[in-house]
């Protein structure tokens, strides 16, 4: 696999990595570190793909208020990883649905997809990270 | 097979850290090697020389320590992960070095199955 790789892509190997978001984003800082995962990722240049399942949908919800908790509110950063070239944002459709969310909750351009499609890209992946 | 691993979580606490080392063992006792384990979250708690846990009950960190003086095994610390936790280059067990993230990429990178001990 990595020979076949290489001779596809010049100045290097490129993975399939995904990086899976299953927490919520307060509480613990599984997803604030999974974001610097997410971030750091982007300086080697692989095919990079994040998921949003369970709790971790609430982690691209819109209006996200930190104040009274007083923890940073780090949800602006998803945004940016667009600029990052991380642009393939994934989110389970059941996970949404059996919150009460829709597409339109979220702060970010997703691809909403089903869970049994869900398992299948990650099927499709190198490398698998979570938290 | 070369194996990378990661370790989410900190030692005694948590059943990932002695799974990940128990998982380390047997694929070099079956002639696999271990390209580099991470560890990030508060797995980076693994790395402190300062555990001393009764005499009685493995030691956890000892063990990481062993693997590296035995088989050279890469064992890296995330550094930001480390600051939020205490974890400094002083805090360090032998064996363990503190290094950036760009260490878990590569090594996802490098090995051939990575493979994640965590909740």
């Amino acid at each position: 696999m990595g020979d076949k790789m290489e001779e596809e892509y010049e100045g290097g190997v490129v993975k399939k990595f995904m990086f899976v978001n299953r927490k919520a984003p307060y509480g613990t800082v599984y997803a604030l570190e999974v974001l610097e995962m997410v971030l750091i990722s982007a300086a080697f240049d692989q095919d990079v793909h994040v998921a949003f399942l369970d709790d971790g949908v609430y982690q691209i919800k819109k209006g996200q208020d930190t104040k009274d908790l007083g923890h940073k509110n780090f949800s602006p950063t998803y945004r940016a990883l667009e600029g990052y070239d991380i642009e393939k944002l994934f989110v389970e459709r059941e996970s949404l649905e059996e919150r009460g969310l829709s597409e339109a909750d979220l702060l970010v351009d997703v691809e909403v997809v089903s869970r049994a499609d869900m398992a299948k890209l990650m099927g499709e992946m190198d490398v698998v990270m979570t938290a | 097979m070369k194996f990378g691993i990661l370790v989410n979580e900190g030692p005694y606490n948590h059943q990932a850290s002695d799974s990940a080392y128990r998982f380390a063992k047997a694929a070099i006792d079956k002639g696999h090697q271990i390209f580099r384990v991470f560890f990030y979250y508060d797995g980076v708690l693994n790395a402190t020389k300062h555990s001393d846990p009764p005499s009685d009950d493995r030691n956890v960190v000892k063990n990481w320590q062993k693997l590296a003086e035995d088989h050279k095994v890469d064992l890296v610390v995330c550094v930001a992960a480390g600051m939020r936790r205490g974890i400094v280059e002083d805090s360090l067990a032998p064996g363990f070095r503190i290094s950036g993230l760009g260490q878990l990429i590569e090594a996802g990178i490098q090995a051939d199955r990575m493979v994640t001990f965590g909740d």
